[in-house]
């Protein structure tokens, strides 16, 4: 991803400078000129920021949050990778989170963010992500910033115009990036039979009010285009949805050339709410498919994950009225919608213009039919019939737009790296910033609801190139933060971000700061294999299987030594942690583990699987510093031949005699009894 | 990580101190405005939330013992105390608790119970048992009733009728 305009924008970056340098005497870099406003972003020790930013993570499969305007990283939660560091994946409750149709799969692509809406503010109760490579959806919980739950999408392959969301979290999407067969077809077909074999797919994934527990509730079946990005009509267009979609030449290789042929692409309006009535009407048919739907359970600290089978499925050639479509310059990206529901916003990524559609016209345009013929039976409205009007020489690039709720729209240009402020109203261009560099998502805290807080704003750049000390190779992603307070768009701070950030959202500290889980309460754990106290904790035998009920609290494991244990066994560390305080974790780990650690929440049961691959003794011990006396929080466990005889025994604080080296006995001490 | 709090604290007074010098110095910095100095003079203001405190005399024995407390602290105990406390004299992580209600007033043992940061920040005794133990003694996230049936558990073992 290092192109060559870089130099343009090196350029623009010392005209910039130049700009900024004129009133003072001596000339300023970009940084320098910058950090006059640094107290804007300094949150001091022992401060709070005002905004949480729910950043995705790219290729790292995770989300960072983090903390605005100071741009400190607070977690990182794994959502579609597995994680050492937590035993998020590795751990036997959390493996079921990653199961699909293709089996395990501990990595996914995670591009985009929706937090939950209720009357299109957010609510501050889920995160929603999509995996991009095999088809999913996650919802994460924002009182543990834990995930909570991962859906699998058939009949998709690229799961990129997701998971975006209406205004009530009725609904998230899932819009297939790539068109291919369907799950029920034989996909076995010439790759240039793309035309006729290769449809594509949006599905409506529905949400539980209570419990944010997502269901496909229905998919529509669309011509073989790919979808790019989409957004829900909001206030007097909810009901609505609005998708991009670029290769509308439907080719099949080289589409860097060949799916850019054509003058415009499309943006497909669909009526959800028309979608749902045919649903109910009984239109959906039913289709054969497989997918994993998989939930962790809080109370049981354990994940299941279930193989459904089917799918109802809408055809839009038995759906007159559900969709439409709209002439779009060239490989629209972005399709962002303004605060009041009017605007729809759609960036063509190669295009000189910026178009943007009004509501009130598509619908009368629909009324009216003017449309200019149909693609694929869809019908086409007239370009101008929808237009708003054009942002004209905006930049070069424009992919993405938010908006501060005062009337203004933010788009991100990725060719010239810059961010350009316009006004809705009359279209004009307002001011521009540079970006270092190439930009690809932005993020107004707020941004994407009816209501955005208007007070910051947060670049997402695809290239660091001089920004940072280098580290080799590979340089660090970067996000930058802006002021939009004023008219003028004010750079405060750099800080680098983990993966590679995509979209994000932003929402204020105070709607999830004081409802944030501490602990799990013991008396509630329902594990299978909680132990519930240390008189609970023991050893049982099942075939090759060994089950440890093992209690952990500082600053001790019990049991901490155990015996009888067979070459070839499979042990299962059930770790319970007993302690019910506020950021008080223990972790486990044990030599030779195949897998990884866990850590254990206060009153959490979590379990790790061990083999054991040899004889001899193997240290184990708590990993997460927890006490003065960490370092002594351990045990070992003793690995016996096959054909030994050696007891399965267990215990803590107490030993069978000691063999001195003149061969005498002494007993262990303290001691706390033999279980 | 709760014992190390303290420590950290102080490193913060002191870098926020350093921090303080370093503005006052550059007094043409922008960020030295008053403004921004004041937000940083708060900086230490948290203080951790305790539960509220309970009072001596508050707190009334009777006699004979409610069995059904005795059997519910027991259970709590199991579950949440025995890891540190053996019903003997005998000292594992915390001290055992064999005559225990003869050593502390009631009202002590369940602030010790109920909220035990407030009595590691501010009573002696229970200061000097963290420098005996050295694990401060975690919050186990008991309710005050609870902790009046750990009580009862107590008097029990101590022979009370």
């Amino acid at each position: 991803m290092k192109f060559c305009y870089f130099k343009t924008c090196a350029v623009l970056m010392m005209t910039s400078a130049c700009l900024l340098s004129m009133q003072s005497c001596k000339p300023k870099t970009a940084q320098s000129a910058a950090t006059g406003d640094a107290a804007k972003s300094f949150v001091a020790p022992g401060k709070y920021d005002e905004f949480y930013n729910v950043v995705s993570g790219g290729f790292n499969g995770q989300i960072g949050i983090y903390g605005i305007p100071s741009g400190r990283l607070f977690r990182i939660v794994p959502v579609f990778s597995q994680s050492p560091e937590s035993g998020y994946g590795f751990s036997e409750e959390t493996k079921p989170m990653l199961n699909t149709s293709h089996g395990f799969v501990p990595w996914d692509d995670l591009h985009h963010i929706a937090l939950s809406q209720t009357k299109g503010e957010h609510d501050g109760r889920w995160a929603f992500a999509n995996g991009n490579n095999t088809p999913r959806l996650a919802r994460i919980d924002l009182t543990t910033f834990r995930t909570s739950e991962i859906l699998e999408i058939p009949n998709s392959a690229g799961n990129h115009a997701s998971p975006f969301i209406t205004e009530n979290s009725e609904y998230i999407v899932a819009a297939t990036r790539f068109s291919v067969p369907l799950d029920d077809q034989n996909g076995d077909v010439p790759i240039n039979t793309y035309k006729q074999h290769f449809k594509g797919s949006i599905s409506f994934v529905a949400i539980n009010p209570a419990s944010g527990e997502m269901g496909i509730a229905f998919q529509i079946r669309t011509p073989g285009v790919n979808f790019d990005l989409s957004r829900a009509g909001k206030g007097k267009s909810h009901g609505w949805f609005f998708f991009s979609c670029y290769n509308s030449e439907k080719a099949n290789t080289l589409l860097e050339v060949n799916a850019s042929q054509k003058d415009k692409d499309f943006v497909m309006a669909v009526n959800w709410k028309k979608a749902e009535e045919y649903v109910k009407s009984g239109k959906a048919k039913k289709q054969a498919v497989k997918y994993a739907h998989n939930v962790y359970d809080e109370k049981t600290h354990t994940a299941i994950s279930t193989v459904k089978n089917e799918v109802l499925v809408l055809d839009p050639a038995d759906c007159p009225g559900m969709l439409y479509l709209i002439p779009c310059p060239k490989s629209p990206h972005g399709t962002d919608v303004d605060p009041t529901g009017e605007y729809i916003v759609a960036s063509g990524k190669l295009a000189a213009s910026i178009p943007v559609f009004s509501y009130t016209k598509i619908q009368k345009a629909i009324a009216d039919k003017a449309f200019d013929g149909e693609y694929d039976g869809i019908p086409v409205i007239k370009y101008e019939a929808a237009l708003h009007g054009e942002v004209t020489k905006p930049g070069l690039g424009p992919l993405h737009t938010e908006f501060d709720g005062k009337g203004n729209a933010y788009t991100s240009m990725f060719v010239s790296s810059e961010i350009v402020k316009w006004s809705i109203n009359d279209l004009k261009v307002l001011d521009r910033v540079p970006t270092y560099y190439s930009i690809g998502h932005l993020s107004v805290p707020g941004g994407p609801t009816a209501k955005p807080h208007g007070k910051y704003m947060i670049a997402y750049n695809k290239i660091t190139k001089d920004r940072y000390l280098p580290t080799g190779p590979e340089l660090t992603q970067s996000a930058q933060l802006y002021d939009i307070s004023g008219e003028k768009m004010k750079l405060l701070l750099d800080f680098p971000t983990t993966g590679e950030p995509h979209y994000a959202e932003a929402l204020p500290a105070s709607m999830l700061k004081d409802k944030q889980k501490k602990i799990f309460k013991i008396e509630e754990n329902a594990h299978a294999y909680v132990a519930k106290g240390e008189g609970q904790a023991k050893v049982e035998r099942k075939g090759n299987q060994v089950h440890v009920w093992m209690t952990a609290i500082r600053s001790h494991l019990t049991p901490d030594n155990i015996e009888g244990v067979k070459l070839g066994d499979e042990v299962f560390f059930h770790i319970t942690n007993l302690e019910q305080d506020w950021d008080v974790p223990h972790g486990f780990a044990i030599k030779g583990a195949n897998n990884a650690e866990i850590l254990i929440m206060p009153g959490e049961t979590q379990t790790l699987k061990w083999v054991a691959d040899r004889t001899g003794i193997f240290p184990f011990y708590c990993t997460d510093f927890c006490s003065a006396l960490h370092q002594e929080m351990s045990g070992y466990l003793r690995v016996s031949p096959v054909a030994s005889n050696v007891a399965l025994h267990f215990s803590t604080g107490s030993n069978k005699p000691a063999v001195t080296d003149e061969g005498s006995t002494t007993t262990g001490s303290p001691g706390a009894g033999t279980k | 990580m709760k014992l190390l709090k303290p420590l950290l604290t102080t490193s913060f007074l002191i870098a926020g101190c350093l921090f303080f010098v370093a503005c006052n110095n550059e007094n043409s910095a922008p960020a030295g405005d008053g403004k921004a100095l004041a937000t940083r003079e708060t900086q230490n203001e948290q203080s951790e939330v305790h539960g509220s405190e309970i009072k001596s005399g508050e707190v009334e024995l009777n006699t004979p013992l409610n069995q059904g407390w005795v059997a519910n602290g027991k259970g709590i105990y199991e579950m949440k105390c025995q890891s540190c406390h053996k019903l003997t004299d005998e000292r594992v992580v915390g001290p055992g608790w064999k005559g225990v209600t003869q050593r502390r007033e009631p009202h002590w043992i369940m602030n010790m119970i109920t909220n035990v940061d407030m009595m590691l920040e501010k009573d002696p005794e229970a200061q000097k048992l963290l420098e005996q133990c050295l694990v401060r003694m975690p919050n186990q996230n008991i309710a005050k009733e609870d902790a009046r049936q750990i009580l009862e558990f107590m008097r029990s073992n101590d022979g009370a009728k």
